[in-house]
């Protein structure tokens, strides 16, 4: 950020719930089937029909209201007009000015508190494509496609207190969001499917002053990355403005992923008169005891406890990056598992953190008994770091049920034997030796490059420990 | 009843009525074949005069009507409603088959599910006949609005049958079916029962599924039912009330027998009379109102004049809550996915050609009203200012019904009128619903029984009104002024002729 200026952001995160049927009807909630088969009457919009609450989504949004620490409390339903295709009734059914939670909030692994203004239940509108003319925007498309799946899946909209001051605890905040969402329960978690979808309302402002700039929302952001790079991007073309003595104009805009810039969707003084009034069609949503009973109890393992969960089994600290970045993946019952079975638990760590992590998609599939073997193997010297992390990959991308010992041998990893080890030793000492007068007068860092030359003379084969251990008796 | 068949025996209970006809068929004295045959006839007699139905379904009549008779042959029950002719009014959903709104936005469209009050009649036995003519999208008090011509009053063919439920109601008062649904919003039951010399009853809101009733306005709007007589409409009342699970507002609870004390008179019952309607009715319906109160008396009630001044805020908050609703419900008729649509260069000008060229004048009137009622910076001035209205209506009639079981009062300010005779002025047309609207507010039940002959020989309807879910007293009541009242005042009328 610009010297002298400070970002002011909070954030709106749609999160798909994840019910069985969809918010008013009995048509399943399932994505990636074909365009327009889970549909009925009522998600439709067809005349006569009705909408009947979920009653699986009421007990799901009061979880997330519970873990957020909100006030959960009676609502209601209003209607929100406006025309547009992919709206089949043309008004959205989303709660308006009587939320079910509201007043709570969201603390940041280290420490930071974010506010929790509301998080409210609400229908998803279904999905356009429009073919042909410019940028699959609506206007100027030779024609318009629209599939109603999606229309009527419930959605429950967090939306954030302006208390986040940097593109990075945005980051931080819509990962921790995440963990809680699918601790509850609430949310499959995959962004890239579009369960979790976020707006951002950025403005900046001089540092120390306490008045809010104007804001701009910023739509389309769909991953940690467009999130992050979005948040920049906008921050950094409002302080340009302000710097050049030009002012804000209160907008939408939407995030532009390939061109790396937002653009202007529509400006908010020309925004829809939502028209929002009570939904007749719904009673008064009332909390009764046995839902809000139910909503303490079920909610899973939260962040903070998984942070701490692997602190304590690997010694790590709770807000290291290796921890952090294992639960934004959900890897951590891997490592948990893993370390069950005998392998080293910081050793595990560090490998999901680094290997797994690379190959995360692929790797949902990998067995904790194959993860535990490949550790155990590295550990016992059996495989240097370098041939465990070939393993690994390869173990991995083979759908991650092999033995890696079967691997390695298939490899040709089989461990080099330590009377062939001294061989390479001498060899790499006598070829470098102002590098070894240096390590024998206990520069320690010249260390770590006989050591990489070794490893490059035996093509990875040689396992560390056993290496420095080599070194270390040849110096006495 | 003789075991007598043909048209002759299937004619005389049609005009018996709903009871009798199920009874003869479920008894297996006649068939209901035969009864739907004669109905059919009576339709095809009087459909040019009369206009009621925009569609007869004679071929899925004739197969309901068939089935009704292999189950009577085979000894099972067929149901209550056996075999009865029903007219519906064309805002019920009926299954693949073409449903409405007299509107011509809906061109096309065949609903691909029955309204729950359509599956109840014909899990009872009853045998949809047609879909009945409507002032479009239930929004009118004449019939005049449908985009496919007015509907006539079998009573003056130059006269409107009232609406918007006129198709159904001109239908029973004709005797082309003994029973018939409509729905109510601002009176669109008893207004036309009144105008064609029928029972209409308006049940609590929430005691009949609105599941497949097309909306016009959800808060307010409710099915009811029509027939010459209070114990037949109170006996379809009884086959289409009950829970409804796909309807959030429906009661979750039994609905209650009505049919068990319209017999039971109205000893000891306090009965109030509405006294602020007077000013705005004719003097036929203030007398009619007034006779039905004095044989009321006679008959053992205790009946007092009482005065509800709250009743005249009804009209004006109608006219702003149900407008917002019909704003938001009629929405979807965009050209999108169903119905008419008139193309244009992009999406917003084929929304805008294809309202504009599929919705009537009167809904295009209403849909703008209601738009800005809602609208920012209006919306406290009109839709809040109509909500704290209606929050008066209801808290009067509650303080009333402490003092009194039911209330009484004219159903509508006048007769019938001529064609014409309010097209040109909406407030005057508007006026019609007076007296019905406030306990559409309420969402309380209200029945209206023909009483009277106007000084033209038009039949006059009188309103009983009771609290929610207060239809067995109301209908005791209703009963007992039906009893008072000389059979000349009720259908079935032979249309343009005089009553038989």
């Amino acid at each position: 950020m610009r010297d002298g200026y400070e970002m002011v952001i909070g954030l709106e995160v749609h999160c798909e719930l994840s019910t069985a049927t969809k918010l008013f009807c009995g048509s399943p909630n399932t994505f990636g089937v074909e365009p327009n088969t889970n549909i009925c009457p009522v998600c439709l919009g067809l005349p006569g029909s009705l909408p009947v609450l979920n009653r699986r989504a009421v007990e799901l949004a009061m979880r997330i209201g519970e873990a957020l620490n909100c006030t959960i409390k009676r609502s209601i339903f209003h209607r929100k007009n406006y025309f547009y295709p992919d709206m089949p009734k043309d008004y959205q059914i989303s709660q308006y000015d009587e939320p079910i939670n509201v007043d709570g909030h969201l603390d940041l692994p280290d420490g930071t508190t974010i506010g929790i203004v509301r998080a409210h239940i609400e229908e998803d509108t279904g999905k356009t494509s429009h073919i042909g003319g410019s940028g699959g925007r609506i206007h100027g498309a030779d024609r318009s496609l629209v599939d109603y799946n999606r229309a009527g899946v419930p959605l429950v909209e967090i939306v954030s207190a302006p208390d986040i001051r940097s593109a990075a605890d945005a980051r931080a905040y819509v990962s921790e969001l995440r963990g809680i969402l699918v601790a509850t329960g609430a949310s499959d978690g995959r962004m890239e499917e579009g369960s979790i979808r976020i707006d951002a309302n950025v403005s900046v402002r001089p540092v120390g002053s306490d008045e809010l700039g104007t804001r701009c929302e910023v739509k389309n952001l769909n991953s940690f990355r467009s999130l992050v790079r979005a948040i920049e991007y906008e921050a950094e073309r409002q302080a340009e403005l302000l710097v050049s003595g030009a002012s804000v104009t209160q907008e939408t805009r939407h995030w532009d992923e390939n061109a790396g810039r937002t653009h202007p969707l529509r400006s908010k003084e020309e925004a829809y008169d939502y028209r929002y009034f009570p939904e007749p069609d719904l009673v008064p949503l009332v909390p009764d005891a046995s839902l809000l009973e139910a909503a303490r109890e079920s909610a899973g393992m939260m962040p903070a406890a998984r942070r701490l969960r692997l602190a304590e089994l690997t010694g790590a600290e709770p807000v290291s990056d290796p921890i952090q970045t294992v639960i934004a993946l959900d890897l951590d019952e891997l490592v948990v598992a893993a370390a069950a079975l005998g392998a080293d638990a910081p050793l595990a760590l560090t490998r999901a953190a680094n290997d797994v992590a690379a190959r995360a998609e692929a790797a949902t599939a990998l067995e904790p008994s194959a993860f535990a073997a490949l550790v155990r193997l590295e550990s016992a010297g059996s495989l240097s770091a370098t041939q465990a992390k070939t393993v690994l990959a390869e173990l991995i991308e083979s759908g991650g049920n092999a033995d890696p010992a079967d691997v390695a041998r298939r490899l040709g990893f089989e461990a080099l034997p330590s009377s062939e080890l001294d061989a390479f030793v001498d060899e790499v000492i006598a070829a470098n030796p102002s590098e070894w007068g240096r390590y024998l007068s206990g520069d320690p860092k010249v260390g770590q490059f006989l050591l990489g030359q070794v490893m490059r003379a035996t093509k990875g084969r040689a396992n560390g420990k056993l290496v420095a251990e080599a070194f270390a008796a040849r110096r006495r | 009843m003789t075991a007598a068949s043909g048209p002759a025996a299937a004619g005389e209970l049609l005009d018996a009525g709903t009871a009798a006809v199920a009874a003869a068929v479920r008894a297996g004295e006649i068939t209901a074949t035969e009864v739907l045959e004669e109905a059919l006839e009576r339709v095809r007699r009087h459909e040019e005069s009369l206009h009621c139905f925009n569609l007869v379904m004679a071929d899925e009549a004739a197969r309901a009507a068939e089935a009704v008779d292999t189950a009577v042959a085979a000894g099972r029950d067929p149901g209550r409603l056996a075999g009865v002719p029903v007219a519906l009014k064309d805002n019920l959903c009926t299954n693949g088959i073409p449903t409405t709104c007299s509107s011509k936005i809906l061109e096309g469209w065949r609903p691909p599910y029955d309204a729950t009050v359509v599956t109840r009649l014909r899990e009872a036995g009853a045998i949809a006949i047609g879909k009945t003519n409507l002032d479009e999208f239930a929004m009118g008090s004449s019939t005049e609005n449908s985009a496919f011509g007015p509907t006539h009053n079998p009573w003056d063919l130059s006269r409107v049958p009232g609406g918007s439920s006129g198709g159904t109601s001109a239908a029973v008062a004709a005797g082309l079916v003994p029973v018939g649904l409509g729905s109510d919003t601002g009176g669109s039951i008893r207004q036309p029962a009144s105008l064609c010399g029928v029972v209409g009853i308006k049940p609590t809101y929430g005691l009949v599924s609105r599941y497949g009733l097309i909306a016009f306005a959800s808060s307010l709007d409710q099915i009811g039912t029509f027939a010459p007589r209070v114990a037949d409409a109170a006996l379809a009342l009884e086959v289409i009330a009950g829970h409804d699970p796909a309807d959030s507002t429906s009661f979750d609870r039994p609905a209650p027998s009505l049919l068990e004390s319209l017999g039971a008179g109205v000893e000891g019952v306090r009965i109030g009379v509405i006294d602020d309607f007077l000013d705005d009715v004719a003097p036929s319906s203030a007398k009619a109102a007034d006779d039905a109160a004095e044989a009321l008396a006679s008959a053992g009630a205790k009946v007092e004049r009482v005065s509800i001044p709250e009743m005249l805020l009804g009209l004006p908050a109608y006219y702003i809550i149900a407008p917002a609703e019909a704003s938001s419900n009629l929405a979807r008729y965009d050209g999108v996915r169903y119905g008419l649509r008139v193309d244009g260069p992009d999406v917003e000008t084929m929304n805008a050609r294809t309202r504009a060229a599929g919705f009537g004048r009167e809904v295009r009137r209403r849909v703008m009203i209601g738009t800005y009622a809602l609208s920012a910076g209006y919306y406290d001035a009109y839709y809040g200012q109509a909500q704290r209205a209606r929050t008066l209506v209801i808290r009067a009639f509650a303080a009333a019904y402490e003092r009194f079981d039911v209330l009484l009062s004219p159903t509508t300010p006048s007769a019938a009128f001529a064609f014409g005779a309010k097209t040109e002025n909406p407030i005057e047309m508007y006026l019609s619903d007076l007296c019905t609207i406030p306990s559409d507010l309420s969402g309380d039940p209200a029945v209206s029984v023909p009483f009277a002959l106007d000084p033209d020989g038009l039949p006059v309807g009188v309103q009983v009104l009771a609290p929610a879910l207060g239809e067995p007293l109301m209908l005791q009541v209703a009963a007992a002024v039906e009893a008072a009242a000389p059979p000349s005042v009720r259908g079935p009328v032979t249309p343009g002729g005089h009553h038989g």
